[in-house]
């Protein structure tokens, strides 16, 4: 347990190195979410336009505002390119020399580059949306109770993400290739996961997929708890439905990892 | 333009040595376009319509910017990675050679599996085209042709001058995504619905408005008053890519090989 402790801050304390990269991120993930925010408005501009939606503008707002803030934790593509090396190079075979299970090993690496890069990152987007004039303001959330559920369910999300994405790692050991298969499903898993349009704004039937799988209980779920469009006692409910998954995808992923490892060739000399 | 030709022709070789993923990454390629055209469609089955403009429109608005994005990133594609070739002190074998550095560096990287994202890009125009309740005539036509060509002339110029800042700072500037993706972004739903500061920005200093919005407004029979200034503004927007080109040659000047 100390070991991976220590992987993981050692990768935490490496992913604050790049603060340049950071700030780069964050004036694209401000534009960004002053566009999106634009576009909704302009929506929501028609007559009576809560007829149509479960959602409020000000609660797509605070929606945008934390996609953009937390985008490390919650987006797939974000991912660890040294990770796909030691598949294709052939040097897993040390990696799997180290006297700790490779499963936990990647997964503190990749949790703890996402941390490191989402603290860099979330305060100055944060700051800045809750001191931007109407209709842009970010609000608080309605209650202390749903500002602890946010937080609970924010890093229940990570936690389940990082599962996730553990899929596509173990993926390479078949396709060799990472570029196309991350696409493909960073492509689907971002759409479920309401990245490109909330799941909320989603016709029935889409959201009844969105809802029958994990990817919305990393983002969606989190950002419509800190405004109160979940309401409290659901959120509670929904804390349980991640525990669920989390289990049931870090124990697939195991499998999967294990039976990778079995036949893995070792590529290269 | 022979070189060049040759150029596409050896890296398309090049690209089809790795076959599955040669063709998973255009699959991906045109996934990833086609969630946010979803995402759009969705939103106006919810919405009916978005400021007076209908699906249609905004589809067509859509179909115009992704086919122009993707044909620049295809072309302009060594500019973007042009940073590697900067760090690496490859830039210095270019310089040796008897061609114009412009040519070489669009020649040096050509990305065919950006053909995904142009051919969702053409089948957004084509369906937008054919539904929208528009009298097709020759004028329409050639500003149609005109908006996607000079948007092509746009991009293009931004992945230039995202280049040009590499002879200064060598890293590849991340900001710049602001502008190829954001914009891309931006422009896909017309840009009347934006903010001022947003319409001026994207109006007078790069110009997307004048190859999208504005001649969009004589395809859709929007405009009032003579409308031959609405059909040349992709012209005007076109204008973008030269002092894009200048400073590029000023940075070929101040070029200082890191060497290795």
């Amino acid at each position: 347990m100390r070991a991976y402790i220590s992987v993981g801050k050692l990768r935490f304390i490496n992913g604050l190195q790049y603060r340049s990269a950071a700030f780069a991120g964050i004036a694209t993930q401000f534009f960004w979410g002053f566009i999106i925010i634009m576009i909704y408005k302009a929506f929501f501009s028609q007559n009576d336009p809560l007829r149509m939606t479960s959602i409020s503008l000000d609660q797509l707002v605070s929606y945008v505002w934390l996609q953009q803030a937390f985008i490390t934790f919650i987006v797939l593509w974000f991912r660890d390119a040294e990770i796909f090396q030691l598949i294709t190079t052939g040097n897993i075979a040390y990696e799997l020399c180290r006297p700790c299970a490779i499963y936990e090993y990647w997964y503190v690496k990749l949790l703890a580059t996402r941390l490191a890069s989402a603290l860099l990152r979330c305060f100055p987007i944060l700051i800045a949306a809750f001191a931007l004039p109407q209709p842009y303001r970010m609000e608080n959330p309605p209650s202390f109770v749903s500002f602890a559920l946010f937080a609970v369910t924010l890093c229940m999300g990570l936690l389940l993400l990082v599962s996730i994405s553990m899929f596509i790692y173990i993926s390479v050991f078949w396709t060799m290739s990472p570029v196309g298969s991350t696409l493909m499903i960073g492509a689907f898993g971002e759409f479920m996961a309401g990245l490109i349009i909330p799941v909320p704004l989603m016709p029935e039937w889409l959201q009844k997929i969105a809802y029958s799988l994990p990817f919305r209980w990393t983002a969606d779920f989190p950002f419509r708890v800190y405004s109160g469009q979940i309401p409290a006692h659901d959120a509670a409910w929904g804390i349980l439905v991640q525990l669920v998954w989390l289990v049931v995808l870090v124990t697939l992923g195991k499998m999967l990892m294990n039976k990778a490892l079995r036949q893995v060739v070792v590529q290269g000399g | 333009m022979v070189l060049y030709w040759k150029y596409l022709t050896i890296l398309f070789k090049s690209q089809l040595q790795y076959r599955t993923s040669f063709w998973l990454l255009t699959a991906g390629q045109f996934l990833v376009p086609f969630a946010v055209f979803a995402g759009m469609y969705f939103l106006f089955q919810r919405f009916g319509q978005i400021e007076g403009w209908t699906f249609y429109e905004v589809a067509l608005c859509f179909g115009i910017i992704h086919v122009a994005f993707s044909l620049g990133e295809c072309l302009a594609r060594g500019f973007d990675a042009f940073s590697s070739l900067v760090i690496g002190g490859d830039f210095d074998r270019i310089l040796v050679r008897p061609r114009s550095t412009v040519l070489q560096v669009l020649g040096s990287k050509f990305e065919f599996t950006r053909v995904g994202r142009l051919v969702q890009g053409i089948f957004v125009l084509i369906w937008a085209v054919t539904h929208i309740s528009v009298d097709w005539n020759i004028a329409k036509a050639v500003t149609l042709l005109l908006m996607i060509g000079c948007g092509v002339l746009i991009f293009s110029g931004i992945f230039i001058l995202a280049a040009t800042m590499c002879f200064w700072t060598v890293q590849g500037l991340e900001v710049a995504n602001i502008f190829t993706d954001g914009g891309r972004e931006m422009a896909q739903y017309p840009l009347q619905i934006y903010e001022k500061w947003v319409k001026v920005f994207f109006t007078f200093i790069i110009p997307f408005g004048c190859v999208n919005y504005l001649p969009l407004l004589f395809i859709l029979d929007k405009t009032n008053g003579s409308s031959i200034g609405y059909m040349l503004a992709p012209l005007a927007g076109a204008i973008f890519i030269l002092p894009c080109l200048a400073i590029w040659h000023v940075g070929v000047r101040h070029y200082r090989s890191t060497g290795s």
